[in-house]
């Protein structure tokens, strides 16, 4: 690149965004007059400027109407993939739902588990996904019996389940953390079996520990509750049902920068607010194009930020978004009308009747395109 | 062991269920038992359950015993020859009525062909799957369902002739169909229920096909030529009813023309259609705001004064005319008494009503269409033979709906109409449509039903064929003169000074906030303003203490709630609504201080 070129285009910095400029810079061929570097500077400077919203356009409105409009369509047909291949999803208008409301339990969470290259061979991915499932002492057993004369709890086992898993009695043993509180237990090759040290009396200690032993859970990750090996294209991925996205990035097999979760709040807590801001994009757009629609990628992207714009993940509920609404009028017009003035007269409140709903209400002209301009004349 | 219920009631076991089953239903078909009788066994619970109780739903069955019908050609030709009836079979065994429960516990075949040994009973027609309205509809079982259901539903709206005594009875929104036909695709049901008794419709000739695509979208295009020849005409019914109420102190109203005197009287040229005795003159052609019975009553509230002085100045007018957009014929005036014994009098009010565009028609389908133009007879396309269509339907209807009925009844009706007979086409049990066709063949028309057409109004012969036939149409009771209505001012609501709502009262279209949102998205804000400026008001506002305040026109000043005559006043544009708004928030406890700030 000439130099003469090069500062060229550094003089649209500011002008341009960075991003074009760069775009800009690969795209020259190598030999080209510093006219013809001007004039496709100039013309890329025109569109881009042609393309820029005009201030006075309410974009939040078109937003709402470009997702709503389609949105109707939508609750109609829901597809459902029954028992087809992949784990059942939740899709259409609830997801959407769902995902705007940021709700905190979802119907079906799941995760997306990448792998590193040297760890992606259909026998390690498979052996991975046993791994992750999370797995309970009941799983294994075959029976359970009680012993009541001689206070001791037996348990047999299914033997090909637990070599399928590469263990035997005494990994399961260790993986119960087994705290002998009263108890001791012994591993033989098959089975597993608790005495109890106590009087005869507290047999029903015995079942407790039957109950307890039952639900713990001797391997896997907490919350992941299916898993399913997939190919994708030339690599293996694991889709699990149920999240828990820290303790899987934690794994040195899984590739950190591509495994997600479709938990917004999840992933909020785990990587941050911008991630969830692009996993509300993701999410949404993965709905909407499930179903056939066309719904700009802008009107998505808008609604994200003003979920994420305060720094910490909010709904679009009256206890989320509209919660933050400046205006007294405006919040009282979405939901519990009489406990929003009510607040604000306790507390002084002061709407200075800057946005849109307040001034249809009291009937003047709204801010927003032809209300947004004054004119101001120079008295002489 | 099993549990025995009767009417759900335990009333003891037996060891073999199946043959105290058999026994019952042997004894119930020798007619030992009851007919109303029923009992089954439930599988899931292993209890016999015995009903004899009323209100149970049942239909009739034939028979089956080792996969033999107990019914012979012996039977049906008695019956043909008159000497059995339905009730002799029933009792004979024949035929037995199965409840919801025993249906259960029985397995009905639905043709002679399919029985099996299995089998205990048949249905004794394949068609009584379908209720009467449904099997009114021709060649139902080549319909998707739901378009059963909605032609169904369609023919229960047509205009008809609904009742021989309509001429004496005052039904509200009657409707009579001028001339109504028998369908010339019809089925066993048609029959039964003695149709050509009170049909409602009639057979036009359909083309279908576009012109001008007037009929798109569910439109349908009319014949202004059989229009004016009496098709689909009807006449509309609606009753004015006018009651002397008594009150206390023994007064009543009276019906009779209003003197002068009385409060409220409208002037002599708004009671022109009254006869002496008050009420209208028969066949007069009363219109919106006519009084149709003259009435008076007594004062609403007597005052010590009036007591003394109850002559007829001081009665209120209460006369009924005839409200926003009404209109009509004085048909037919009954003068009667109600269950208190006040004098009733009732006005039938008549008017002609000529299919016009935006009426409502359906064939027997769910392919209903409002009309969206009516054509000059030379104007239409007419065939070679020189048929021209009373009627054209849109091909857009079929493809989504799949409507195969519909276009067989069409070549059904072609039939019939060329060969002078009714076409069967029975839920089930149709005629072979292979034979109607080559029967059309036959009569020297194409088998597929199409035929060339011309344009009317360039004498060409237009590129494709088209198909036509006859069809039995329904002009259904929703028509615009009922519901169109326009305001540019009117009426407002008194509490919060918007238009009042709804046609009755003379109401504007609301602009909703969906349409609200569109004018915004626009940015047509001053526009928006403009709209919603129904309920404007100019209130003067206190800057002091930011309360509303009045106009004191004795003093003629601007007066502050709290600092009366001594603050700035000034006057602000706002919706009433919020206005109100304002005062409910004061009723609240609430202090909304409105901060008023210079314009520019």
């Amino acid at each position: 690149m000439k130099s003469e070129h090069q500062s060229l285009i550094e003089s649209y910095e500011g002008k341009l965004p960075l991003l074009v400029l760069e775009e800009i810079k690969e795209a020259l061929p190598a030999s080209v007059s510093k006219e013809k570097v001007k004039r496709i500077l100039d013309e890329t400077l025109a569109s881009y400027t042609a393309a820029k919203i005009n201030p006075g356009e309410c974009v939040g409105l078109v937003s709402a109407e470009s997702i709503g409009e389609p949105g109707t369509q939508m609750t109609l047909n829901t597809f459902h993939f029954a028992g087809v291949s992949e784990m059942n999803v939740t899709t259409g208008l609830p997801r959407i739902i769902e995902i705007f409301d940021a709700q905190k339990t979802i119907k079906t969470p799941m995760m997306e588990v990448y792998f590193k290259k040297e760890a992606n061979t259909i026998e390690k991915v498979k052996a991975f996904a046993m791994e992750l499932k999370e797995t309970h002492f009941g799983d294994f057993a075959s029976s359970f019996s009680l012993n009541i004369f001689e206070q001791t709890l037996s348990v047999e086992f299914n033997m090909s389940l637990l070599a399928d898993h590469k263990m035997n009695t005494k990994d399961l043993l260790k993986a119960l953390k087994f705290k002998s509180k009263g108890f001791t237990a012994e591993a033989t090759t098959n089975s597993i079996v608790f005495t109890q040290k106590g009087k005869p009396e507290e047999i029903k200690d015995l079942y407790a520990l039957k109950e307890k032993v039952r639900v713990t859970r001797v391997k896997g990750i907490k919350g992941v509750k299916q898993v399913l090996p997939v190919k994708r294209g030339e690599e293996y991925v694991v889709l699990t049902s149920g999240t828990n996205l820290n303790e899987v990035l934690m794994l040195p097999e899984v590739d950190t920068s591509r495994t997600i979760c479709n938990d917004i709040n999840e992933v909020y807590a785990v990587l941050g607010i911008e991630a969830a801001r692009q996993s509300i994009i993701n999410e949404v757009y993965k709905v909407i194009e499930a179903q056939g629609l066309n719904i700009d990628i802008r009107h998505i992207m808008l609604v994200a930020d003003i979920m994420c714009v305060s720094g910490v993940l909010k709904g679009v509920t009256r206890y989320g978004v509209v919660s933050e609404k400046a205006s007294v009028l405006a919040r009282a017009s979405f939901e519990t009308p009489v406990r929003h003035l009510i607040n604000a007269a306790l507390e002084g409140e002061v709407d200075a009747l800057t946005s849109v709903v307040e001034n249809v209400m009291i009937n003047q002209p709204v801010p927003l395109g032809t209300g947004l301009p004054g004119l101001i004349t120079k008295l002489k | 062991m099993v549990e025995v219920y009767l009417n759900e009631k335990f009333i003891g076991t037996v060891d073999d269920p199946f043959s105290f089953v058999d026994d019952v239903k042997d004894l119930r078909r020798k007619g030992a038992l009851s007919d109303d009788i029923n009992v089954h066994i439930d599988h899931a619970t292993q209890e016999v359950h015995v009903f004899c109780d009323e209100g149970r739903a049942r239909r009739p069955l034939l028979v089956v015993k080792q996969g033999k019908l107990i019914l012979t050609e012996k039977h049906l030709q008695q019956l043909r020859d008159g000497e059995l009836t339905w009730i002799d079979l029933v009792r004979q065994g024949v035929i037995e009525y199965l409840d919801a429960g025993e249906e259960e516990n029985a397995l009905v075949a639905y043709q002679p062909q399919d029985l099996t040994v299995d089998h205990t009973h048949m249905e004794i027609t394949p068609g009584s799957i379908s209720g009467v309205a449904s099997a009114l509809v021709p060649f139902g079982n080549y319909n998707q369902s739901s378009r059963l259901i909605i032609g169904s539903k369609n023919q229960k709206q047509s205009l008809g002739f609904y009742a021989a005594n309509f001429h004496l009875r005052l039904d509200m929104d009657a409707n009579i169909l001028h001339y109504p036909q028998l369908p010339l695709v019809k089925t066993k049901i048609h029959d039964i229920t003695d149709y050509e008794q009170h049909p409602s419709g009639q057979n036009m000739v359909v083309a279908v096909m576009c012109y001008d695509g007037y009929n798109m979208e569910d439109g349908v295009i009319l014949s202004k030529g059989s229009v004016q020849r009496g098709l689909a005409r009807s006449t509309y019914f609606n009753p004015v009813k006018a009651e002397e109420l008594r009150y206390s102190g023994g007064l009543i109203d009276e019906v009779s023309v209003p003197d002068a005197e009385v409060k409220g009287f409208r002037g002599e040229q708004d009671y022109r259609f009254l006869e002496a005795d008050g009420i209208v003159s028969p066949e007069s052609q009363v219109g919106e705001g006519d009084v149709v019975i003259g009435r008076t009553s007594p004062p609403r509230f007597l005052s010590s004064m009036d007591e003394y002085n109850l002559s007829t100045s001081t009665r209120r007018e209460s006369s009924i005319s005839l409200k926003h957009g009404e209109h009509g014929i004085a048909d037919f005036v009954i003068i009667s008494e109600n269950e208190e014994g006040n004098k009733l009098v009732q006005v039938r009010l008549r008017e002609e009503r000529i299919p016009e565009i935006g009426d409502k028609f359906t064939s027997r389908h769910g392919q209903k269409g409002v009309t969206g133009i009516l054509i000059n007879q030379a104007d239409l396309p007419f065939s070679a033979s020189g048929i021209v269509p009373d009627l054209i339907f849109t091909p857009h209807g079929v493809s989504s709906r799949m409507t195969v009925s519909h276009l067989m009844e069409l070549i059904g009706g072609k039939v019939a109409a060329l060969a002078g007979r009714y076409v069967d086409g029975t839920l089930f049990e149709a005629e072979n449509t292979d034979d109607v066709r080559a029967e059309l063949l036959t009569m020297g028309f194409r088998e597929d039903g199409v035929e060339n057409f011309y344009d009317g109004r360039t004498g060409k012969r237009m590129l494709a064929k088209i198909y036509v036939g006859n069809m039995y149409y329904l002009r259904l009771r929703h028509m615009v003169a009922n519901k169109m209505q326009s305001r540019a001012r009117g009426p407002i609501q008194l509490l919060t000074r918007q238009p009042t709502e709804g046609k009755a009262k003379e109401g504007g279209l609301r602009l909703g906030e969906m349409e609200k949102d569109t004018f915004i998205a626009h940015g047509a804000s001053l526009l928006l303003k403009e709209r919603f400026d129904s309920d404007r008001v100019v209130v003067p506002i206190c800057e002091k203490s930011g309360l509303l305040g009045y106009f004191d026109a004795r003093s003629n000043k601007l007066i502050s709630p709290v600092y009366g005559e001594d603050s700035t006043m000034s006057y602000v544009e706002m919706s009433y609504a919020f206005k109100l708004l304002l005062d409910e928030l004061l009723s609240l406890g609430l202090y909304p201080k409105i901060e008023l700030e210079d314009k520019y």
